[in-house]
This record gives structure tokens, C-alpha cells and sequence, in this order.
């Protein structure tokens, strides 16, 4: 199977589907969330979505919710390429259970539930039906809400495969040469409670509600197999993943991700982002790898620094976001334009030199970051800064040099930024249309267990 | 640590007329200029004298500089350089009434394409117009040998306390490890605009990558105050550490005084900057000192950088910003009545690691507070 076959899942899928006709193949066992309760209508902003038919009734002001879902069988995952959502929650998992065939009974659990929830329907009985002897199977505080675009994602870190020398689930000999321990950088500042992790899930969404709800009721189906290690919470993209998306804004104020890698971008997409089968392990055959650090802004210090050091350290105006050799955001940077003292006006320890493609052997990244903020520190000082998220084909030549030359001589990297968390994962390909789900059925990451 | 000077300097006789903070003219007064290849149109001839603003565009295809000159054609009131094609730039001066000359120049060479511009009196004060680019140089100057008398200074007591560290003594090295550091972190931004030497003198462990080599300062500190875990080095080793620091002190002896070698107020306004932005991300946190914890000392040395800064510029921002002034005093006070209460650099400071929590945090709250007019100064100085 090649990537290219399949419906692609940045295409969201009508809510009107939500009744059952989305996926059929996916057998969910849910109801749906706004057919249980009756909830009609809903205004959705954009022309390119079909209008939800005969469902919208009975009501002259819709509420304003994101009633959009996505598929979740293809050939990738979702949550990769899709059009980047507004909040995610993600949990990076210690597998607590030693037994092979528990932890594929974990994946096949999740893999259900993450259908069932990207539909936007309750787990199991629901919230507020089932057994009333019983705790309800889903936790509800997503009842009134729609699927808002919910996708969940799931990768395999480096110790599922071997943890302190033990090969818990016989994976060892499967584990991808693109898997790396990732190095220390220069300037990092790990703190050991945001690092690694066996098992991660992403899951973004459009409403901060949904995609809570969806990792606390992955985690509770997960108890006795494997526990949450670290999450972080997100909100406001940091990058835009396809060509309709305006350019977000980073915690330091300037617009982030003008260059990124685009869903349609195909021949990149191709080279830079799926992993194939002759990568090394045919498993990865349409997967892609996640490097997700948690980056520290030290917000008070750059918000004392001029708007002229500020567009100096970045390489781009912070109004437009233009390369500062001129033109508008899209204009391709000139790293050779100078200014009046012989100097380029893009200065080469720029953070839009140092990271560009041009300057890295054409290496790009999907990147999906959002920006963080967990309150203050001890000192009163914000905690926040970007939860940098980047898909690639392979870490060792697109995130590890990129990285390297960032940590030593992006002086804005250098002097502004301080890495508090490092993970890489394996993110499995999908599963294929038409697929079975369920206790015996298909699961992400089958391909690892065959 | 790295910090850079951003921005080329200015030309010190260019800021005769136009010493000035930006102020509250209204963006509609503003006079948008446009540059052209061919072309340097603006939006009014004329303009009331007070604070004037320039909205200069782009629209050519070469870089370009804008220019306000005298009626001379030649003395500078206010520029502005590098304007990539496409992008606007704001530029604010104070400027008296009279005959001036714009010139918008394509490509940044030749005369420029110029016209005639007439500053009319609004009867509203104009900023000060009269010795500030003297002042300027004299700041200049009194700083460079600040300077030079720090890296004279940090260069005797090194070789002192490497000749300590060397013979074993170390005793005698740790007690004057903190004191001798004071010279560096006084003037460490200037240190570090030499870019190679700071990460060869500075490192700390928590910045190198896997596999780079760990020289200067903060290893030596290591082998002083090992880990409980232990950390020995060989004699050998003890010697090529020494070696290599005693180099770069005399590398730096030798930049600072080289007879090219110069400060302009602009880089003395942001060295301010970055003493404080070191305190902030680096001393108040213990992390600077991690083996020895006299981030005290650091803390106060870097003070003491920014305090000499502020007192050079000081004459120029009386005129240009007397409130600013009066709130850095206060600020400059408040930090060092909470320094001088754990100790001084004569008599030594408490360590790091004795600090309560209420403390750092109050240390914390008035650099902060120090740090956010400071960051005023630069604009208030040159611009």
C-alpha cells in the first residue's frame, strides 16, 4: 500500500455523517453525542464545507460549534497532514504491563475509542445511559460538544522497543535506525518529568473540551496497561499545515511557520514527510517519525528587547513577517542582499538563516507546534512557549543538523529559547479503509505486531 | 551566553539634531515617504517643528535609506538604512523649524534623489538639539576605558588565581575564584560581542552538546567544588584548562585594546540590556555558579556593568528623558539595598544555596523591575 491511494485525511468529513453514515466500517458502538442529545444545527464558517442537509432545523440562530470531523482510517493518520487545529492535548504514556498481548489489547482499545471519539460519539453506553448501578463509560463533559475536528494520533517511542536493555515485547529487532535516542543540544535544560515516554497520543481538536475529554477517557480504558508520563496542554497553532490556513503567531510575537511544509506541497510531502517501506522497516511503510519538544520562552527578557534586535534575531519584519530583504511573508528570503555596511540584511545567525531549507540541504519539516502556558514559575515569571511538533521522514538529517546549528548559533535560539522537554516517537501509517475495529479487529501500529 | 551588538552603529556626528525619544505624534501626521528607483515622493513638503514622523515604504526593487539633512546637503539630521524592497519603516525625529533636504537613495549609493523640506515653527518645544552628540562620544569614551581597566584587572587576578589552581592550592584558588569573575561580568556583553572568546572563557556544562570540549571558567569551578559524586581532573588536565583560559584572558586584553577597537553609545545602551537579561536568566537562578554559588558575586558585578553604563549615558538622557532617569535611580537603589543586605564583593556575599525562596523572589521582582526601564535607555540615548 503507498500513501497515495487512500482519501486524504486533511479532507474533513460532513458532520451530517455523524448519525452513522461516516465510517461505516469503523463500527463504532458509540452514539452520537449530538443525536443523544437532540442538539440541531450548527454554523460552520467555512463555504467549502457541504451544508449539514435536513439536520440543521428548528432553530434561527445556530450555535456556533465546530461541527466538522475527520475520517479516521486511511493510509496515514490523521492529525499529520490535516489542516491544523486550535488546541491539542498530548500525553506521552509509560506502558505499565509487561505482556505483549495486554499491550496489543491496550491498541486495539484505543484504536476503537479514538474512532469512535473522532466522530464525535460517546464511548460505550454514553455518558448518561448504561448500567445506572455503574460509572458511565464516557466521562460526558463533551456531551454538548460536536467532534470539532478531533484527531488522535498515536506513536511508539524508542523504550517500547527496548527499555534498560529489556526487550519487553519482543520489538527490538523492529525498532527503525530512524528511532534515535536524540542527542543533548547545546542549552538544553531537560526536566526529567517532560521526557520520552513508551507510547504518545496527540490529539488536537478545535475545542480545548474535546480534546481534553478524548486523552482522559484514552487514559482511563489504559489503566493496568499503561499510565500517562507527562502531557501538555496547547492552544493557538503555531504552524499552518495546509494553504488556506492564515500564518499563526508564536508566543514572541512573530508570525511562525511561514515556510512550513503544506499538505499539498505532494513531491515534499513524499520526500520529507512518509516514511516507505525501503526506509528500513517495512512497517513505517507510510508512517512518519514526531519530534516533540517542549521550548521555554523566556518571555519576560525578550519582551525587553528592541523591535529592531527583535526583526535582527528573527530575520522577518514582525508586522507582515516579511524576509527583512524585502517583499511580502511568501517572498523567498535573499541571504546574499546587503545592506550599506557590506553586511546581508538577513544576518546569517538569523533564526530564518540558520533553520532555512536553503541553508539545510533542502531538509524540511511538517511542523504542528502550539504555543503552552502552565501558569508561572516560582520567581512569578510566565511558563509558556512553544510545544514545538514536527513530523519527518527521518530525524538523524532533518531534526538532529537542524537542531545542532540552531543550539549554537541561532542567537535568538540561543539566548531566548530553553528546551524543557524532549521526545521522539514512531508514528505508525494508518489503517485502511474498510477496515474492522474492535476487540479482534484492526489496530494502530498492527503492522509492528505482525 | 552570546550576546550581540544588532544593529550597525550609528554615526555618532548623525545624532547632532536629533537626539530624541519617540513620542505620541499622531500616526496621522505622519509624512509617508515612498522610495522608488527613479523616485523619492513624499506626502507633504512641509511639516510643523516638535517631533516629526516618517513612514518610509519600499516601493523599489533595490534596498534604499531614507535621509533628513541640513540645508547643506550634507550634516545628517536622521536616517534610516536597509530597507528591504516591499517594507515600511518608521522613523521619529525631533527637529527644529528651518530648510532641510530629504533624499531617499535606491541602491545606497550616490548622492540620492533629493528635495526640499520646510520645518515650520509650531511654537512646541523641541527636544534637545545642542551638545548631545558630544556627550555621546564623551560616553563613548569614559566607557572604553571602563573597559579596558576591568580587562587589566580580570587579567592580574587571573593569572593569580590560576597560578593557585595550578600548584594545588585550592584553598587559596576558591577564595579568589568569585572576585576575580567580578571583572569579567561587568563587562561581559563586550566579551561576548568578540563571539568566539565567550564560549571558550564561559561555557557552562548545561550549554554544552554531546561531545564538544568544556573549557574555562565554569570547568575549573567544577574541579574546585566537586559534585558529591565526585569530579577529579589529572594535573595534566588542571594545566590545559589553566592554559587555555590565561590565552584567551590575553586575546581579550589585547582586542579590547587595539587601537580600532570602539564602543558607541548605542552598544553601551544594550550592553545595559544584556547585564540584566544575565541576572535574570542566569544568577537569580542559581544556575551560573551551579558548583560554587556565588551567583552573588556575578549578580552584583553585572549591576555594577549596567550602573557604570546608565551613569555614562546619563548627561545625554537628563535631557532626552528626565523621568527615565529618576525611575532608573530608584531602581538601581531598590536592587542594590537587597544586594548589599546579603553582602559585597570586599567581604564576600551569601551563597547562592543559602537563599530563602522569599529572598530570590525579592531579588527576582526588583530586577525585573530594574530590567524594564533599563531596556528604555538605549532609545532614550541615540534614537
Amino acid at each position: 500500500m503507498t500513501h497515495d491511494e487512500q482519501p486524504d485525511p486533511s479532507t474533513p468529513v460532513d458532520s451530517s455523517e455523524d448519525l452513522g453514515v461516516q465510517a461505516p466500517s469503523a463500527k463504532r458502538t458509540g452514539l452520537s453525542r449530538r443525536a443523544a442529545l437532540g442538539v440541531t444545527g450548527a454554523a460552520v464558517g467555512t463555504a467549502a464545507i457541504a451544508g449539514s442537509g435536513g439536520f440543521a432545523l428548528g432553530r434561527a440562530t445556530a450555535p456556533k460549534v465546530e461541527t466538522r470531523s475527520y475520517e479516521f482510517l486511511g493510509a496515514h493518520q490523521s492529525g499529520i497532514v490535516t489542516s491544523q487545529q486550535d488546541r491539542m492535548h498530548f500525553a506521552s504514556f509509560d506502558v505499565t504491563t509487561s505482556s505483549r498481548d495486554e499491550l496489543v489489547a491496550l491498541l486495539r482499545r484505543w484504536t476503537q475509542a479514538a474512532a469512535t471519539l473522532m466522530a464525535g460519539s460517546e464511548l460505550g453506553s454514553g455518558a448518561a445511559g448504561g448500567n445506572y448501578a455503574a460509572p458511565p463509560d464516557d466521562t460526558g463533559e463533551a456531551l454538548d460538544l460536536a467532534a470539532s475536528k478531533l484527531t488522535i494520533t498515536f506513536g511508539f517511542g524508542p523504550t517500547l522497543f527496548e527499555k534498560d536493555g529489556v526487550d519487553r515485547f519482543g520489538l527490538a529487532g523492529k525498532r527503525p535506525e530512524q528511532l534515535i535516542d536524540l542527542p543533548k543540544f547545546a542549552g538544553d535544560t531537560l526536566d526529567p518529568k517532560f521526557v520520552g515516554g513508551d507510547i504518545c497520543i496527540q490529539a488536537c481538536a478545535d475545542d480545548p473540551t474535546v480534546a481534553v475529554h478524548a486523552i482522559r477517557n484514552l487514559s482511563r480504558i489504559a489503566f493496568g496497561a499503561a499510565a500517562i508520563k507527562w502531557s501538555q496542554l496547547g492552544f493557538g497553532r503555531t504552524s499552518s499545515t495546509t494553504s488556506d490556513q492564515v500564518t499563526p503567531r508564536n508566543f514572541m510575537g512573530f508570525k511562525d511557520g511561514t515556510h512550513n511544509m503544506r499538505a499539498e506541497e505532494t513531491e515534499l510531502v513524499n520526500k520529507w514527510l512518509w516514511a516507505q517501506g525501503d526506509d528500513g522497516q517495512e512497517w513505517m511503510n507510510g508512517g512518519s517519525y514526531l519530534v516533540a519538544r517542549r521550548i521555554r520562552i523566556l518571555a519576560e527578557i525578550w519582551d525587553r528587547t528592541s523591535l529592531g534586535e527583535q526583526e535582527d534575531l528573527v530575520g522577518r519584519t514582525k508586522g507582515t513577517g516579511a524576509p527583512l530583504s524585502g517583499g511580502g511573508e511568501f517572498t523567498d528570503p535573499d541571504f546574499d542582499l546587503a545592506g550599506s555596511d557590506g553586511e546581508p540584511l538577513i544576518a546569517t545567525d538569523s533564526h530564518v538563516s540558520i533553520a532555512h531549507p536553503d541553508h539545510n540541504d533542502g531538509a524540511a519539516m511538517l511542523r504542528r507546534g502550539y504555543n503552552f502556558t502552565d501558569g508561572a514559575d516560582d520567581l512569578g515569571r510566565l511558563d509558556a512557549g512553544l510545544f514545538f511538533l514536527a513530523y519527518v521522514r527521518d530525524p538523524r538529517t532533518q531534526f538532529v543538523p537542524i537542531q545542532e546549528r540552531m543550539a549554537r548559533a541561532d542567537i535568538m535560539t540561543v539566548e531566548y529559547l530553553r528546551t524543557t522537554g524532549s521526545a521522539l516517537f514512531a508514528v505508525p501509517p494508518g489503517l485502511p479503509m474498510g477496515s474492522e475495529l474492535g476487540p479482534d479487529g484492526a489496530y494502530i501500529g498492527q503492522q509492528l505486531f505482525a | 551566553m552570546n550576546v550581540r551588538f544588532a544593529l550597525p552603529p550609528l554615526t555618532l556626528g548623525a545624532l547632532a539634531l536629533s537626539g530624541c525619544v519617540a513620542n505620541d505624534a499622531a500616526a496621522e501626521d505622519a509624512v509617508s515617504v515612498s522610495s522608488t528607483a527613479d523616485g523619492c515622493s513624499l506626502s507633504a513638503t512641509t511639516a510643523p517643528s516638535g517631533s516629526i514622523v516618517f513612514d518610509v515604504t519600499n516601493d523599489g526593487d533595490d534596498v534604499t535609506e531614507f535621509y533628513l539633512l541640513a540645508d547643506d546637503g550634507l550634516r545628517i539630521i536622521t536616517e534610516v538604512e536597509n530597507v528591504g524592497p516591499g517594507l515600511s519603516r518608521e522613523l521619529v525625529a525631533q527637529v527644529p523649524a528651518g530648510d532641510y533636504i530629504t533624499s531617499c537613495k535606491p541602491g545606497m549609493v550616490g548622492d540620492g534623489i533629493q528635495a526640499a523640506f520646510t520645518v515650520t515653527d509650531s511654537g512646541a518645544e523641541v527636544g534637545p538639539t545642542g551638545e548631545i552628540g558630544d556627550q555621546l562620544q564623551a560616553a563613548a569614551d569614559q566607557y572604553l576605558l571602563y573597559v579596558r581597566d576591568q580587562v587589566a584587572t580580570l587579567d592580574q587576578k587571573t593569572t593569580a588565581f590560576l597560578d593557585a589552581y595550578t600548584a594545588g592550592d585550592d584553598d587559596a584558588a576558591r577564595q579568589m575564584y568569585a572576585d576575580t569573575r567580578v571583572h569579567w561580568e561587568r563587562i561581559e556583553p563586550v566579551a561576548e560581542a568578540f563571539g568566539d572568546l565567550d564560549p571558550s572563557m564561559d561555557l557552562r556544562e548545561a550549554d554544552l552538546a554531546d561531545g564538544e570540549a568544556w573549557t574555562g571558567w565554569h570547568n575549573i569551578e567544577k574541579n574546585l567544588w566537586p559534585p558529591a559524586d565526585g569530579y577529579e581532573l589529572t594535573d595534566a588536565e588542571r594545566q590545559a584548562l589553566a592554559d587555555k583560559l590565561s590565552i584567551d584572558t590575553a586575546d581579550l586584553v589585547s582586542r579590547v585594546n587595539a587601537d580600532d577597537f570602539s564602543i558607541d553609545a548605542f552598544q553601551i545602551g544594550n550592553g545595559a540590556k544584556s547585564l540584566l537579561d544575565e541576572v535574570a536568566s542566569g544568577k537569580i537562578t542559581g544556575e551560573e555558579e551551579i558548583w560554587s554559588h556565588t551567583d552573588l558575586w556575578d549578580f552584583q558585578a553585572n549591576i555594577d556593568g549596567a550602573s557604570v553604563a546608565f551613569g555614562v549615558l546619563r548627561p545625554v538622557v537628563e535631557q532626552t528623558d528626565p523621568d527615565l532617569v529618576a525611575e532608573l535611580d530608584a531602581r538601581f537603589d531598590a536592587v542594590q539595598t537587597l544586594l548589599t543586605a546579603q553582602g559585597s564583593v570586599e567581604d564576600g556575599f551569601t551563597y547562592y544555596d543559602d537563599l530563602t525562596e522569599d529572598q530570590v523572589q525579592e531579588l527576582s521582582r526588583a530586577v525585573d523591575a530594574l530590567g524594564e526601564p533599563l531596556s528604555q535607555l538605549t532609545a532614550a540615548a541615540v534614537l
